[in-house]
């Protein structure tokens, strides 16, 4: 649905040139929940601001709906935006209108008569649970529900994609959550495509289905969320992924299991998907005469599903501890050996 | 016991005095409104990093706005006699001091409008331009309504400026308070007179400060 081929912006001063975006290449499609994750100065806002050309890129072609964003005139690029919705960090709603008005407004914008526009905006402020509050001014409300505001004005022109800029990095933890649930029933209910900037691991793990990671304006690696997870190649990635499981840094906590004993063996087992709610230990404590361990453990629920890994001892005869690996390998749970600690 | 304290003021004379005054302002304040807004929604546009980015054109309006601020006012008026004469036909009454109160204070009203539309959020204007609004659409529905609080306010101090401007163009005899002060108060050594239209014009302009102050709370939601 979205197709970004080598889009590259550069910022010129006097002195020196910024290479804020450069060279990336994206495939979004249809209904995704598209996160881009990377640390600030990383060219994140920037890319998602060449999408409705809010910045004009230095190169590359944005395709949306087969449409090239880049060669649109200006009065064409104005009837593309208000197809394109937008929430942003600091809400950016006008103080001066109500929360009704502040929804109305893009109806407005595009040029929906008075009359017509009352179902819409009822409709809208219903669907992100405002009712209620709708001649309320922006200063009246919690950050969670201004955000709210944005989300109903973004969607009032019924759009085709929805933008996010950090749109949850100015709110608490609880209002987060609460927001990133709307997105998602917002995301299944309309089968609208979102692309979400975001800083937060725990975002991209709690919604989206696929992430593209960004580093000093390169696409440093991008999939599936799951994959993304569990092999993370990148140095940044890794630190991303690493916020989400404190524990996995404590990997030295293990040294004290490990010993050349033959009858004993540290192993980490990779659950992922459907596998992360299987019964596999007792299951393999019941068939198999070997002692089970349990050293340390995660579970990080996603959209595609939970990934966790667990850190077992197995200790019994070295035959059996074979067998029970091989067994483990057959149920599709990934299985490492941890031999020494780095 | 008022007569005896104020044995020389005419009260028929003092509310026509007050008429042309009250006139004068509301007149000037209107032209000056529409006048310095466009001014100063020049001045804000044609800025760096604003929707009509041009350098030289803000620097002609820039140049402009910061001459006319500079001529001391009653000399402004004497510049303006043939303007006045030429747009009105004449260069005394009341209407006669319009123009020069007019061209007088809009360029500092119009920094003021200009100071006003800087402090309007500049996410909100990007999240319009998003939406697909028109210049002209962020003009009327975004940069306008988020800075009437400081254009109301803006206008109210230069409305009881524009009052001290009515009083002074009296002088040259426009007619009003100021007028009425200086002709039968001042030359006459009427000191009462003097008074009598001193304490008038305080009285306007506090109920200016408080109609604007008023007004700039009840739209601010801020």
């Amino acid at each position: 649905m979205i197709t970004i081929n080598n889009l590259s912006k550069t910022f010129k001063t006097k002195d020196h040139t910024v290479q804020a975006v450069d060279d990336v290449s994206i495939d979004i499609e249809k209904g995704d929940i598209y996160g881009v994750i990377g640390y600030s100065g990383a060219g994140k806002s920037t890319f998602v601001r060449l999408i409705n050309r809010l910045e004009d890129p230095t190169d590359g072609e944005i395709i949306l709906n087969g449409q090239d964003m880049t060669d649109l005139s200006k009065a064409q690029l104005r009837l593309e935006r208000q197809k394109i919705g937008m929430i942003f960090q600091h809400f950016n709603l006008l103080w001066s209108r109500t929360v009704y008005e502040n929804i109305a407004f893009p109806l407005e914008i595009a040029g929906i008569p008075k009359a017509n526009r009352e179902e819409k905006v009822l409709e809208l402020i219903e669907l992100v649970g405002l009712k209620g509050r709708e001649n309320s001014y922006p200063s009246q409300l919690s950050g969670g529900q201004k955000q709210r505001v944005g989300i109903a004005r973004s969607l009032a022109n019924d759009p085709k994609v929805l933008l996010c800029d950090e749109a949850t990095s100015a709110l608490d933890p609880e209002t987060t959550d609460d927001i990133l649930d709307l997105l998602v029933s917002i995301n299944e209910k309309l089968d609208l495509t979102i692309i979400l900037i975001t800083h937060e691991m725990h975002v991209i793990q709690k919604i989206c289905h696929r992430v593209a990671v960004m580093e000093q304006g390169h696409v440093v690696e991008q999939g599936d969320v799951l994959d993304v997870f569990m092999n993370p190649q990148s140095k940044t990635t890794k630190r991303f992924v690493q916020q989400l499981n404190p524990q996995e840094g404590s990997v030295e906590e293990l040294k004290d299991f490990i010993t050349s004993d033959e009858r004993s063996k540290v192993v980490k087992l990779h659950f992922v998907g459907h596998n992360a709610k299987r019964a596999l230990i007792s299951d393999v404590s019941k068939q198999f005469d070997i002692n089970v361990n349990i050293l340390q453990g995660s579970i990080s629920p996603t959209q595609e599903g939970a990934y966790g890994t667990l850190y077992v001892e197995f200790q019994g005869e070295p035959e059996t501890i074979e067998d029970v690996m091989n067994y483990v390998k057959t149920t599709g749970v990934g299985v490492e050996v941890i031999d020494h600690v780095d | 016991m008022l007569t005896n304290i104020f044995p020389n003021v005419d009260m028929e004379k003092m509310w026509v005095a007050t008429y042309e005054t009250l006139y004068m302002t509301f007149i000037s304040v209107l032209g000056t409104f529409i006048l310095g807004i466009l001014l100063g929604l020049l001045l804000y546009l044609t800025n760096k990093g604003n929707l009509w980015e041009n350098k030289s054109l803000n620097s002609i309006v820039a140049i402009i706005v910061n001459v006319s601020r500079a001529i001391p006012f009653i000399i402004l008026i004497l510049l303006l006699f043939p303007f006045t004469d030429f747009l009105l036909g004449t260069i005394r009454g009341p209407n006669a001091a319009l123009p020069a109160l007019i061209v007088g204070s809009a360029p500092f009203y119009a920094r003021l409008v200009e100071i006003g539309l800087r402090e309007v959020d500049k996410g909100v204007i990007e999240a319009a331009k998003a939406m697909g609004a028109k210049t002209r659409t962020i003009i009327f529905k975004v940069l306008l309504p988020e800075s009437m609080p400081a254009l109301i306010s803006g206008i109210t101090v230069t409305a009881i400026a524009l009052i001290s401007y009515t009083a002074m163009a009296g002088v040259i005899g426009a007619g009003g308070l100021g007028d009425l002060a200086y002709m039968e108060g001042f030359q006459r050594r009427n000191n009462d007179v003097v008074l009598a239209c001193t304490i008038f014009i305080v009285v306007i302009v506090f109920i200016f400060q408080f109609i604007g102050d008023w007004i700039s709370k009840r739209i601010d939601h801020r």
